[in-house]
């Protein structure tokens, strides 16, 4: 658990990405210019401009097709502006949004699943923004990966909650550390949603003044702490169980409103090494469970993945930097692998059997690696 | 601190930077240093500015500082040119800090989205004497092909009777001591380091230590150790260029590699005190066990510290009287160590002592003799040696193209 920050993305580098989104309105709004037609087939969708002016703008969206649908604005770096689902077949429905001058996509989702059938569509006057579209490119790709976690997460931790739910412990224990690692791949964007957090990852010191760890502890830890130092399962662990899933779906269906920039992908690489820097070598953040190394393991993968989308743009910015980089996250996984049997698999040593020393090369390695990643940020800001 | 022009070293700092500048010159040609400077008035400035550059390293000849940050580090790197380019960028971070500027761009003005180079709690602060001082561990010469270059005097030190050494804090493939008169000065220096060092070294140990502990300013009083005694009146000073040249710098005449010419040894131990039986003691037992009175300094049978000891006066096992050169075959070390206290330990005791230092031209002619005669001291009942550790300090850095143990790693003399 980490202590509540304000959306840690709060670094927002292109200011024409704000934006206020909208709600359905039936009827509203004066037609006209303001007015985009949208029509969603099973295999199209068709917009009746490609270019209007900034500001107010509202989507006349008709579903000509047989699948229930979505449509969503989207910035280029797929962040949504404004979205709308289950539009059934035959039915039309109106979304607005404020939106500044730039480049958009229009996306109709048939059956509501997959990246969608997409337009692009340019938004003109006031002043726009341009990003270097290769940086638009990586937050995208990150925004998917996020999701894909997210979606990835689900059914690992309705398989945790099932077995939480029967009331066995065993198969509960080994559930639960697979459960996480998509949420600690994410972290940083699964914190910028600072209420989803405090109720699935908090840990009991994390508490605020007047919460009782009886009544307001939820969330993964409060269900560790059940499994490994209570051993046993009651109705309380059995609605926590429900309550997580809850939580988690949330998070799943937010993910693709994070507010993410080339920066805080950079930064939020680095904040997944801080984590592993103060709650997983010192062992605090599984305290009791001891598998802080499945989610080390996770949180330096995630720093890698946003890494990695980032590395074009750092390398003609900064190339001693990526070769930095590249030499630490090698040395690093290399030290982690040490401590699984297997790299096709999560199972890692119980970090109660971790001595010090190791610890300490842990830290070390951890140390070497954040330190040049506190400098991605400046390398793809230049 | 500023960026402009840092203050002008005081006298005293030159004097006692043996071999800086002018006051080189004049070490070389005639030896008299100390006479060579007038105003013998002039008060060491406590913020000023030591001299990085010289014939040998800040930090041992200088006047002692009242503070200390030092630390060992290992090596994680197996590339030497990583690990060379490590040493140049400490060498000029060094040099920024110790004239009192902030380490490269500096802490602040830079982007917003990234960490500024300088960690900034120095800023506004005078440069406060600090000397940076480099060392190399045994152990180092393991790494890189130097085992060829490794000096003989640079042993592995035997155990001592008594010792009780924590390995965790012992030895290192590097250390760096940190000195200077504000603690904020010190541990931002040795923060800084480690922070570029990170990904090719690592801190294996440190240690905090205030109240120094030794003079190397001989008109200065003797300061007090932690219990409440002046220990090594006769310490190497600063200015005693004879001295330095027989005990403390190593010359090319002594047979070793010549990387080492314009260095010395240095020997680092943690000396754990045992505070609360030696504050039960007889004052009379107190002084026994030092050969001293606790009031003025003097050794046994005299009125002033600085009287000439007669051994012969005090216990046969005195700590001074064993320490003595006289009872070493003239063995002497230049001393400048620190009381620390790290708080208390688990059972309720000060955790406090001595961080020993002792810089010398052969440890084989200096610590070790003079440790193995304290084997008998009577001082043992209330002291144990927790930590250890020995390092080859190389010359000192001569200009501004010049840098940290390019002497060992370029092979040129």
């Amino acid at each position: 658990m980490r202590p509540v920050r304000p959306a840690t993305v709060a670094i927002a580098v292109a200011a024409a990405l704000t934006a206020v989104t909208g709600c359905t309105e039936k009827g509203g709004g004066k037609d006209g210019d303001r007015v985009v037609h949208v029509t969603a087939t099973d295999d199209k969708c068709e917009v009746s401009k490609k270019e209007f002016p900034a500001g107010h703008v509202e989507l006349a969206v008709e579903n000509k097709g047989s699948k229930v649908t979505e449509v969503y604005v989207l910035f280029p770096d797929d962040r949504v502006v404004t979205e709308r689902e289950n539009i059934g077949p035959g039915t039309e429905q109106r979304v607005t949004a404020e939106v500044k001058a730039g480049d958009y996509q229009i996306a109709c989702k048939p059956g509501m699943k997959g990246k969608g059938i997409r337009q692009a569509v340019k938004v003109t006057g006031g002043k726009a923004v341009q990003r270097d579209p290769r940086l638009d490119k990586a937050v995208a790709a990150y925004r998917a990966y996020a999701q894909t976690q997210a979606d990835e997460t689900l059914p690992k931790a309705e398989a945790f909650a099932r077995a939480v739910k029967d009331g066995d412990l065993d198969a509960a224990k080994k559930a639960y550390a697979p459960s996480r690692i998509g949420w600690e791949r994410t972290e940083p964007v699964a914190e910028s949603f600072g209420d989803i957090d405090p109720k699935v990852d908090v840990r009991e010191d994390g508490l605020e003044d007047g919460q009782d760890p009886a009544t307001d502890w939820t969330g993964w830890h409060r269900l560790e702490k059940a499994l490994w130092q209570d051993k046993k399962i009651g109705d309380r662990e059995k609605e926590l169980a429900d309550t997580l899933i809850t939580d988690l779906k949330d998070w799943q269906k937010r993910v693709g409103k994070a507010e993410i920039t080339p920066t805080s992908m950079a930064n939020g690489a680095k904040e997944l090494l801080d984590e592993v820097a103060t709650g997983k070598v010192t062992g605090e953040e599984e305290r009791y469970s001891h598998t802080d190394l499945v989610d080390f393991k996770a949180n330096v993968e995630g720093a890698q993945q946003s890494y990695e989308l980032l590395k074009p743009v750092a390398e003609e910015n900064d190339a001693a930097l990526v070769t930095e980089l590249d030499r630490q996250f090698a040395a690093l996984n290399t030290l982690l692998d040490k401590y699984r049997p297997n790299t096709a698999s999560y199972d890692f040593t119980s970090y109660d059997k971790v001595g010090k020393a190791d610890r300490k090369e842990l830290s070390d390695a951890v140390n070497a690696l954040a330190e040049p990643l506190s400098k991605l940020a400046a390398a793809v800001a230049k | 601190m500023t960026d402009t022009n840092p203050p002008s070293p005081s006298r005293r700092s030159l004097l006692g930077w043996g071999g800086a500048g002018l006051a080189l010159g004049a070490a070389t040609a005639g030896g008299a240093v100390a006479l060579a400077h007038g105003n013998d008035a002039a008060p060491a400035d406590p913020g000023a500015a030591v001299p990085f550059h010289g014939m040998h390293q800040a930090g041992i000849a200088t006047p002692v500082q009242d503070r200390l940050h030092f630390a060992a580090f290992d090596v994680t790197t197996d590339d030497r040119a990583q690990f060379v380019q490590l040493l140049k960028d400490w060498t000029q971070a060094a040099r920024r800090m110790t004239a009192g500027h902030p380490v490269g761009e500096g802490a602040y003005g830079g982007l917003p989205e990234a960490p500024p180079d300088d960690t900034g709690e120095a800023l506004g602060l005078r440069p406060s004497r600090l000397t940076l001082t480099i060392g190399f561990g045994p152990t180092l010469f393991e790494r890189f092909g130097l085992t060829d270059h490794r000096p003989e005097a640079l042993i592995d030190l035997p155990k001592f009777a008594g010792d009780n050494l924590d390995t965790a804090r012992s030895g290192g493939d590097l250390c760096v001591q940190a000195c200077a008169d504000d603690p904020q000065i010190a541990v931002h220096a040795i923060r800084n380091l480690a922070r570029i060092g990170f990904g090719k070294v690592v801190i294996r140990w440190s240690q905090l230590g205030f109240g120094k502990t030794s003079s190397t300013t001989p008109e200065a009083q003797t300061p007090r150790n932690l219990m409440g005694f002046k220990d090594g009146t006769r310490n190497i000073a600063g200015t005693e260029t004879d001295r330095l040249r027989k005990h403390v710098w190593v010359s090319e005449k002594d047979g070793g590699p010549s990387w080492m010419t314009g260095g010395s040894y240095l020997v680092a131990r943690r000396i754990r005190m045992h505070i609360e039986p030696w504050d039960r003691t007889s004052l009379q037992e107190q002084e026994d066990i030092f050969g001293r009175d606790k009031g003025e300094g003097a050794p046994v049978g005299k009125a002033k510290e600085r009287d000439e000891p007669f051994l012969k006066a005090m216990k046969p096992d005195a700590h001074v009287r064993l320490a003595h050169p006289d009872s070493n075959r003239g063995a002497t070390i230049l001393r400048r160590g620190y009381s620390f206290t790290d708080g208390t330990d688990r059972l309720g005791r000060l955790d406090a002592g001595l961080f020993f230092l002792a810089y010398q031209r052969d440890v084989r002619e200096g610590f070790i003799p003079i440790q193995r005669n304290l084997a008998t001291d009577a001082l043992n009942e209330y002291i144990q040696h927790v930590s250890s550790a020995l390092f080859a300090i190389p010359p000192g850095v001569r200009d501004k193209d010049d840098w940290w143990g390019r002497t060992l790693f370029s092979g040129e003399a």
